[in-house]
């Protein structure tokens, strides 16, 4: 079986959680004999290509030919057109605007034949122009590959998938890491929203990252559920990571690690930790990360007179990450909506018992973490207090948690991803 | 010489907790769940003590004593329905005076005391006494563990406090090829006699009654009655021994298992060799065949029918052990209210709430059990045990 398979990252280039758990899930496809073609924006070359071949979209022509041009362009057009629409028009006024684009996208793109577009493969200004190249240059890998399904994550590549589909007619399904809900609450990007919308609906099979955002797909997207499957993210830890690290103060470390926004929750750990605080001065707060809700966190540390144990560290990275939890006690994530969040499997791995919000998908594959409401702080506090102060509870979550993360194998996850895609290619298959 | 049926139910409800933060630490000494268990007691009392005694009253005159049953009580029930559900406390008492009803000695807690402390074990059994021979006019000559937990010594020191008769369960790993379907009697003091449970026909009523998928659904009376007649060939007793809210709670009515109950009794007696009796005669009447060697606690829960659901992992040990730091200065502090909040933190309950099995396996456990994960069960009961330490530390 071959897979074509839509990503925006890839180790070790990445600059968040999901080029990871494209190498862990191809990885483990790899070990089910499933052969992953991957195709990203901008490769660097160092990448790990054991489990995977890699396509270098920047080193890919949109079209060598205008024959293959128009042949590309007549299924794939519809891309920029719906979302660059003036809202208000009368169905002729809709038409010739619709005609209007599809000339004007025509011309623009011309002059590229044979051209390849330098793709930054970050995640910049020039964001959509770049989702929307990337999916011309898809179609043309599309063309040139044989491969029975294609795969495609998060939205940024759902355009791609679509337009591998539509060229090669072979089965899409897209994995959903995150929905723009998960990155902006309620006030979305429309213009996201609707791409992903569109990779949805376009999609064969969708894959959720979690119950919670199956929901989410089925709810506030309106997909039809028996299309949406949940497969929970894993991790491939080999064993514990225990580092020696000499502290610098005597308390007890409670830290919080992530993007300071308000989907992190970051305002609750500040109430739970000043909660503490009022009951035993034996602890330190830390907070990790950087984020729009940085400076307004710093205030109300402030405000509530408890800087003397609070601590921000700003925005950490690689070995700084790992020293943090080395110097932790207690792990936080109190997100107001995380689709899986691997951290808290990263600080058991450290052996620091971990407290998370129910409303993360990785509540949903954790017995051994502590779970509460993101929005009870007593709860969380109540939590933080017990682990600092009954030593078995932390003792039993350290033990039996890192038991729990270590059966959470990409194995497992690959091979119901390899079911879904079996499952898609018959019902292909019986297509006249 | 005739065989034997034996019929005891056991009523127990724990005290709840609370939702109890730390911040409530050295302040607030309130611990108890008063709407949960006003809830639960009134609940229980309605689909199960009340109908279940008014049936068990009619049996009892309809069979004119050839029908007797045995329960325990556990003290804690008693205070609760004494609060909250006084109508079926009275309905126990007029099962009391018909004289075909005996009622059991137990923990007055309902506690794992016979594990770490035998002086509070002692204790709380004297104290249980009392409450049985105050509500129904009986001294209790036959005991029960809480959960049916047994060993050696245990049964020693059950032995030491006067009682001839001690029920538990029928283990197999104790028992081997061994009958359950015997008197036996403890290792250490061959005065104390056994009962021991009989798990496969207990929880045919117990756990499967209402079990569609199971082979033997519906369960007549008739059939139930050929059962026991059929193990009592060779044998000399059957001990169905079963939590009391089988009966309407965890087996709803609708599942006719009073209409079962009803008719059982005649079913029995109809097999003119069977009789049904209460623990204290079987014992006098059946002579014990041997000793039974049980060195490490056995008890009625679970597959291992050991005490790990209660004391099995890392959490429940530490609050235990630390429940029991406190004992000296509880009973040495006169304060009324402190030892009864400590007799009430003692239920194995709180303990059973904390246990991780249920993860793999047991859907038992989570059916009893008001927390989502034994983490919340151990820091609300632990933020508890602080504050009544403080409580006790401070006389």
């Amino acid at each position: 079986m071959k897979v074509l398979m839509f990503g925006w990252e890839f180790p070790p280039h990445i600059a968040g959680g999901l080029g990871t758990a494209c190498d862990g899930l191809t990885r483990g496809l790899a070990k089910h004999r499933v052969e992953v073609l991957f195709v990203m924006p901008s490769a660097s070359g160092d990448e790990d290509q054991r489990a995977v071949r890699i396509i270098n979209a920047s080193e890919v022509a949109a079209f060598e030919t205008k024959e293959e041009a128009r042949q590309i362009f007549d299924k794939v057009q519809f891309i920029k057109v719906t979302s660059n629409l003036i809202p208000y028009l009368g169905p002729d006024e809709f038409e010739e605007q619709v005609d209007l684009e599809r000339e004007k996208e025509w011309n623009e793109f011309r002059i590229s034949f044979g051209q390849k577009f330098k793709f930054s493969g970050k995640y910049g200004k020039n964001l959509m122009e770049e989702v929307m190249r990337y999916s011309l240059v898809a179609a043309s890998i599309a063309r040139q590959n044989q491969f029975d399904v294609i795969h495609a994550h998060d939205w940024l590549t759902y355009m791609a998938g679509i337009a591998a589909k539509r060229v090669s007619g072979k089965p899409l399904v897209i994995h959903v890491h995150a929905t723009e809900f998960d990155r902006s609450g309620e006030d979305i990007n429309t213009q996201v929203y609707d791409l992903e919308k569109r990779g949805m609906e376009a999609a064969d099979r969708v894959i959720a990252v979690s119950n919670l955002t199956r929901n989410i797909i089925i709810n506030r997207y309106h997909i039809d559920p028996v299309k949406v499957f949940a497969v929970h993210n894993a991790v491939d830890f080999s064993s514990a990571e225990s580092r020696k690290i000499t502290r610098g103060v005597p308390e007890k470390i409670v830290t919080f690690l992530g993007r300071i926004t308000f989907q992190k929750g970051p305002e609750y750990f500040i109430e739970a930790a000043y909660k503490v605080l009022q009951k035993t001065q034996n602890v330190r707060f830390v907070m990790a990360g950087s984020g729009d809700m940085f400076n307004r966190a710093v205030r109300r540390v402030a405000k509530l007179g408890i800087s003397s144990h609070f601590h921000f560290t700003g925005f950490l990275r690689g070995e700084d990450v790992r020293n943090m939890f080395a110097y932790s006690d207690v792990y936080v994530m109190p997100s107001v909506s995380e689709p899986f969040g691997i951290s808290p499997l990263e600080a058991m791995r450290a052996n620091v018992p971990a407290i998370i919000s129910k409303q993360s998908g990785v509540a949903e594959v954790l017995h051994h973490a502590i779970k509460v409401d993101f929005w009870d702080v007593n709860a969380l506090a109540d939590a933080i207090y017990g682990l600092l102060t009954y030593p078995a509870l932390s003792a039993m979550t350290v033990r039996c948690g890192l038991k729990e993360i270590n059966s959470l194998k990409w194995d497992n996850a690959a091979l119901k991803v390899k079911e879904i895609y079996e499952s898609v290619m018959e019902k292909n298959q019986k297509k006249p | 010489m005739k065989k034997t049926l034996c019929l005891y139910f056991q009523v127990h409800q724990p005290y709840r907790l609370r939702q109890y933060r730390f911040f409530d630490i050295g302040k607030n000494h309130d611990y108890f769940d008063d709407f949960a268990n006003k809830t639960i007691m009134a609940r229980v009392a309605t689909r199960c003590y009340i109908p279940a005694n008014r049936l068990m009253l009619e049996l009892i005159n309809k069979y004119d004593g050839a029908f007797k049953i045995t329960y325990s009580i556990s003290g804690i029930a008693l205070e609760q329905m004494e609060q909250f559900a006084p109508q079926a406390l009275e309905s126990f008492q007029e099962l009391a005076k018909t004289g075909h009803v005996e009622f059991l000695s137990e923990t007055y807690s309902h506690s794992l005391s016979s594990l770490i402390s035998p002086r509070k074990f002692r204790d709380q059994i004297k104290v249980h006494v009392n409450a049985v021979e105050k509500h129904f006019g009986q001294k209790p000559k036959a005991f029960r563990n809480t959960e049916l937990i047994y060993s050696d010594t245990i049964g020693e020191m059950v032995a030491g406090m006067g009682f001839a008769t001690m029920l538990t369960e029928g283990a197999r790993h104790i028992l081997g090829w061994k009958s359950p379907n015997y008197i036996y009697v403890n290792a250490l003091n061959p005065k104390l006699k056994l009962l021991l449970r009989n798990f496969r026909l207990s929880d045919d009523i117990a756990f499967r009654f209402s079990n569609k998928s199971w082979g033997d659904w519906p369960l007549t009376a008739e059939k139930y009655a050929g059962w026991i007649a059929g193990a009592l060939e060779k044998d000399d007793i059957v001990n169905i021994f079963m939590d009391y809210e089988s009966f309407g709670e965890h087996q709803p009515a609708s599942s006719g298992i009073f209409d079962f109950l009803k008719a059982m009794p005649g079913m029995i007696l109809n097999h003119t060799n069977l009789e049904i009796m209460t623990p204290s005669q079987a014992a006098a009447k059946h002579q014990p065949i041997a000793p039974l060697n049980v060195p490490y606690a056995i008890s009625w829960a679970d597959e291992e029918r050991d005490i790990s659901a209660w004391l099995g992992n890392e959490l429940q040990q530490e609050a235990f052990n630390n429940l029991y730091k406190i004992e000296d200065l509880v009973r040495d502090s006169n304060d009324p209210d402190l030892q009864r909040d400590f007799r009430r933190l003692q239920a194995s309950d709180h303990f059973y709430y904390m246990c991780t099995k249920f993860f793999s396996d047991g859907d038992v456990h989570k059916y009893f059990n008001p927390y989502d994960t034994p983490y919340e069960a151990f820091i609300n009961y632990m933020n508890v045990l602080s504050d009544i330490t403080l409580r006790a530390s401070k006389k």
